[in-house]
Order: C-alpha cells, then structure tokens, then sequence
C-alpha cells in the first residue's frame, strides 16, 4: 500500500510536468497582453464571435505572424493604475475609464498610435474625436460609452416621482434605495442633483455633497456595486442608480412582480472607455492591429451586444443585426434621440481630480462609511 | 437515551445545513437556463456548455490548476526535506524557534503577506531593470511560500511518530542515508506528505488576496478572473464551474480517505501479526 502512495505522487508530478509546459509557446509567436474589464468582449459563447480566437487568425492571415492574444480582465481603474504605476506589470493594450486616461496622459505612460494601422478608425465619428483626455486624437480610440441612469421598479415607484436625483432621497421609498459603494459615482449622485461640478477642487462643496449622503442614510437599503443586480431583479429594492447598459441584463433577469425602469437625470455621468496603448509595449504595432480588429463590423457587433453600454461605432450603429438584437425600446435608452453627447460630455464627464482633492475626497468618504 | 441521540442527529443536520446550503444553492442555480439567481426558469446544462466555449474562462482554470500543481509540488518536494531537518534538531528550543518562524505565513493574514511579497518582488525587479517585476514566476514563489508551512505542519508529526530506530537500522544493514530515506523514512510519512501536498494544492487553488497583488500581466488565475466579473455581474457559468470544482474536490477527498482507510486496515494487521510472533517467542 505504501508503494501506492508514491506511486500515486509520482503519477501527480508526472501530470503536472506537461501542463506546466504547456503554459510556453512556441518562440516565433508574438504574446499580446490585453487588459480589459471583466465581461466586455464576446467570448464565443452559444456559438457568439470568439473576439480573441477570430484575432489571432485574422492577424495570421493578413500579416502572416502568428499572435497569441493573453486577454486578462481587472474590475477598476484604480487597480489598474497601482499595477502600472508600481510596475509590477506590463500591458500592450489597456481599456480605461476617461478620468483615468487623463492621468495615464499626464503621467506620460501612453504611447502616440500611429493611425496608419487603425484604419478602422474612420467608423468612429467625430462626435466622439477630440473629448477632453485626448484633444488631439493622439493616445486613444473610444471603445464604448455611457451614462449613468436611475433606475426603479415602476410596480413599487411611482414614475410620477421620477424626475430626477430627488426620488434617491424620496422618504417614501425608505429602505428601499440603492447608492454606489464608490466614493466618486456616489458623490456623483449628490453633485449632479446639487448642480455642483463633479470636477470641483472647493472644499465646501464637496461638504455639501458629502452632507447629501449622510443625508440619505436612514433611508438606503445598502451601499452596493454589482450586488444592484440581485436586489432590482428580484424586488428587493426599488430604487438606485447605476450604469445604462446593465439596466438591460436586469431586466432581463427580472422576477415576474418586478417592472424595472431606467431613467436618465438631466445632469448625470457620461463616461468613455478608450483603447491605448502603454509606452512600455513591446509590439506596438500588433495592439495598434488589435485595436483596428476592435473597431471592424463584426467584432464591434458582437462586443457592444456582450457588453450592452453605447458604442461610438458607426459600423455597429448601423448594423441591422445589432438593432434587431437590442430592440427598440432599449436602443431608445441607449441612444436617446435629443441627446448632445458632445454637450453633455463636456459639462458632466468626470476628470482626473488632483491628489488633494481626491484625498479629501476619500477622507470624506470614510465619514460616510461609518455613518 | 433516545432523545438525545435525536438531538445529537438534529443539530448535526443543522451543522451541516449551515456548511452546505450556500453550495447547495449555486450548485441548484447553476442547472437554471434563466440567468437570474433568483428565478428558477426550468433545469437546463447551458451553462456547463457556455463554459466549455468561453475561452477566457478555461484558460484562467488552467492556470489556477498549472499553479496549484507546480506550486504544491515544489512545496511538498521543500517542506519535507525541511520537516527532516527541523526534526532532526538536538536543541529542543531551537526546534521550537524555527517551527514557530516556518509558522508565520501561515498565521499572517494573506493581505500583509500579500504586499510585502509584492513589495519584494517589485524590489528586486526594479534592481534587475526589469519591464515588468511580476511573473508566473513570483506567483509561483509566492504560492510555495504560503503553502510550505502546511506541508511542514502535516510532516512534522510523522517524522515524530516514526521509531527513531528504524532509520538507524537501516544504516545500521548498511543502507547508505538516502537509500534509508527514501526505503525507511519516506514510506514512513508518506501519509503526511501526502496530506501536505493536498494542503498545499488546495490552498493555492483557492488564494485570492496574495494572488492579487502577485499576479503579472501573463498569468490570470480562476479567483482574478471572477473577481474581474464584479463591475457587471457575475456570469452563472462561474456557478458551473464552481460546482464540478466541488464535485473534483469531493472526489478527490473521498480516494484519500478510502486509500488511508485501507493503509490502517494493513498497519493494524501488520501489527496484530507482530504481536502474536512477539508472544511466540517469550
């Protein structure tokens, strides 16, 4: 029996030797490291497009060099800049937030795209060229966009209420409302029905914003981030605010007594997730190749309807796919027809705050968390 | 007498409740064709299918298992050799000093072990000049170093048990000391060892917190990647996946108690067999 024993051992390590190996590739083909948020590109599911997999062959066929795309996925742009700024890793292509690609671009961390290699680039209209954190089209290609919206059970709210911000601080729904659990959306929600600017360095401000939701703290269920799907789909809030796009996955999975509804406050965040690429890569041109292969119809597609934010994409916008695949009603939440992006971007974006007003910020928010 | 043997099976029904319902209940949603973990919306296998087409999701398994594997390996190779040192010590504090030191990581929470790692490797990356301080490799240190006090932990009391006497006759028949390590010895702890090795394998499977602050950009494990799920949410494939996990481990768990079953059932043979020829001679 003993012999069993080290013969089951040997059996182990001999197993794991192969699949130790196999981690290697062959030298002559190039590693692309890709960083992006979790869940926003199709992943070949269900028979859906194989973003990563169709890359590598389409890369193969055009240039005739073999890639092998090593895609992984982080959950914030604040983890994603204290990897790169303590260099403990190195990226070729990163997807960050707006706010976070001003930093990147102050902090010179970015590398010019050499546009030759994007020639895709002309599916993106100038709507979304020449935004705040890249006035010069120099360091980025916008990936998706959204707004930030309310969103409620109709059969607990009454729609009538829904006028903006305020129904987050309506007593009649105590117990029953949803703020963000980051200090930057949730502040957010307070300013923008303050009409404070987001991006602001005075101190009282962000006092009156920080009073706001202490405020609201006898009447909120909880503070949450991805826990909103959960409570709004099965009823157990009636109110919060989140993202656009996920409002779809909600109400997809919405129980059968829950009528969810999305509402978009006439001050509220407009956020844009870029392509760039980091000084650091060392096969610029392959991510620039990637970045193009982003941009064309079918990933662009296939992409927007995983991750259901707005695409700036003409190529998707008008793809009948894409339309018939969304619906109208939801395409009508996601692109309101009299809306100014351009207008609205400008005036509500966030923007990379400087170090002190974000540690007063983060003071702040410690006050709110034990409230 | 009979009542409390009632109570005794009710609160052990409530013990068990309070470990399984959590897995019970992703386990059921994990079979619901609807995505909603609160709507049952018919039993189907689609998401046990989705997973097996999502690349993405594969891939950070296979790195998770090639990590636990390598990780475990080399620490069960390292604890053992050490666990042999440690024993063999003549000081009895000295022993004590250095078990309660190989004892730290283990006791330390994994967010301060965790940094300082990271602190270290971005350290010695930064004086190598090195564009990236973060590898499969540190992850990989990084996992032994965590894993190696339960393996020591888990030797330790074999190479105690063991008669001291043994390896010296072994010597003594004229084995050289590897021979009598790996003929004498070896089979001796194998039961620790193999414990350990389990130990070691699992607890690196399972890291998130030290797994996130060592982890490079070429090598995501299966924890990172749902954790990367958490701005969205969370897929229930991951629940397909976390239930055939459970179902590995279960299984996995069930071979080793049933091959150490059956190595008493000998020992104890063996044993009784000894005894009889004991009390022959006398």
């Amino acid at each position: 029996m003993k012999k069993a024993w080290i013969a089951a051992l040997l059996a182990v390590l001999l197993a794991a030797a192969p699949l130790a190996l196999s981690g290697c590739s062959d030298s002559d083909t190039i590693v692309l490291n890709v960083y992006n948020w979790g869940e926003y590109i199709s992943t070949g599911e269900e028979g859906t497009y194989d973003t990563n997999a169709e890359f590598e062959d389409w890369y193969f066929e055009t240039y005739g060099q073999k890639v092998r795309v090593n895609y992984s996925t982080y959950e914030s742009n604040e983890s994603l800049r204290s990897q790169l700024e303590l260099g403990t890793a190195n990226y070729d292509v990163i997807v960050p937030s707006d706010y976070m690609i001003d930093y990147f671009i102050q902090k010179d961390m970015l590398a010019e795209l050499n546009f030759d290699n994007i020639p895709a680039y002309e599916n993106i209209s100038q709507t979304y060229r020449g935004l705040y954190y890249d006035p010069d089209n120099k360091y980025t290609v916008p990936y998706t966009y959204g707004v930030v919206g309310i969103i409620y059970d109709a059969n607990e709210v009454d729609p009538a209420d829904v006028t903006g911000w305020e129904v987050m601080w309506n007593s009649k729904y105590s117990g029953e409302i949803l703020q963000f659990r980051n200090p930057r959306d949730a502040f957010g929600t307070a300013m923008y029905m303050l009409d404070i600017d987001v991006n602001t360095t005075e101190k009282a401000d962000w006092d009156r914003a920080k009073d706001k939701i202490i405020e609201q703290a006898p009447l909120r269920k909880m503070l949450v981030m991805d826990e909103i799907f959960n409570m709004m789909e099965m009823g157990e809030a009636a109110v919060g605010a989140y993202y656009a796009g996920d409002y779809f996955t909600m109400l997809d999975n919405q129980a059968e007594n829950v009528d969810l509804r999305f509402f978009t406050p006439e001050r509220t965040n407009v956020f844009v997730d870029a392509m760039c690429v980091l000084k650091t890569s060392k096969h610029k041109d392959v991510a620039e190749a990637y970045i193009n292969f982003m941009l064309m119809e079918d990933a662009a597609v296939a992409n927007s309807l995983t991750h259901w934010y707005a695409s700036p994409n003409t190529a998707v916008l008008n793809s009948q796919a894409y339309k018939a695949e969304l619906g109208e009603e939801a395409y009508a939440v996601l692109y309101p027809e009299s809306y100014d992006f351009h207008a609205n971007y400008e005036k509500y974006a966030y923007r990379s705050l400087d170090t002190e007003t974000l540690d007063y910020m983060t003071a702040l928010w410690e006050n709110v968390l034990i409230n | 007498m009979k009542t409390s043997k009632f109570v005794s099976r009710v609160y052990l029904f409530l013990i068990l409740l309070f470990l399984f319902a959590p897995i019970f209940v992703l386990i059921f949603f994990s079979f619901n064709a609807g995505k909603s973990t609160s709507v049952f919306a018919g039993f189907s296998f689609r998401w046990y299918r989705n997973l097996f087409e999502d690349e993405a999701a594969l891939t950070a398994l296979r790195n998770s298992l090639v990590l636990a594997v390598t990780s475990g390996a080399i620490a069960t190779v390292m604890g053992t050799f050490a666990a042999y040192g440690i024993s063999r010590m003549r000081r009895k504090y000295l022993r004590t000093a250095v078990m309660s030191v190989t004892n730290i990581p283990m006791m330390n929470p994994d967010i301060i072990t965790g940094i300082s790692l990271m602190l270290m490797f971005v350290f010695v990356g930064t004086m190598l000049g090195l564009s990236e301080s973060l590898s499969f490799v540190t992850m990989l240190i990084a996992h032994v170093t965590f894993g190696l006090p339960y393996v020591i932990m888990s030797v330790m009391p074999k190479f105690n048990q063991m008669d001291k006497s043994m390896p010296e006759a072994a010597l003594d028949l004229g084995c050289t000391p590897l021979q009598s390590f790996f003929k004498v010895e070896l089979p001796e702890i194998m039961p620790g060892v193999m414990t350990g090795g389990i130990m070691a394998f699992t607890m690196s499977l399972d890291d998130f917190v030290i797994s996130l602050f060592t982890k490079g950009s070429s090598f995501q494990t299966l924890p990172l990647y749902i954790y990367g799920m958490t701005k969205k949410s969370v897929s229930p494939k991951i629940y397909a996946l976390a239930t055939i996990i459970f179902f590995a481990i279960l299984i996995l768990l069930l071979v080793t108690n049933f091959i150490s079953a059956k190595d008493e059932k000998t020992q104890a043979k063996l044993n009784r067999s000894l005894r009889r020829a004991d009390g022959q001679t006398k």
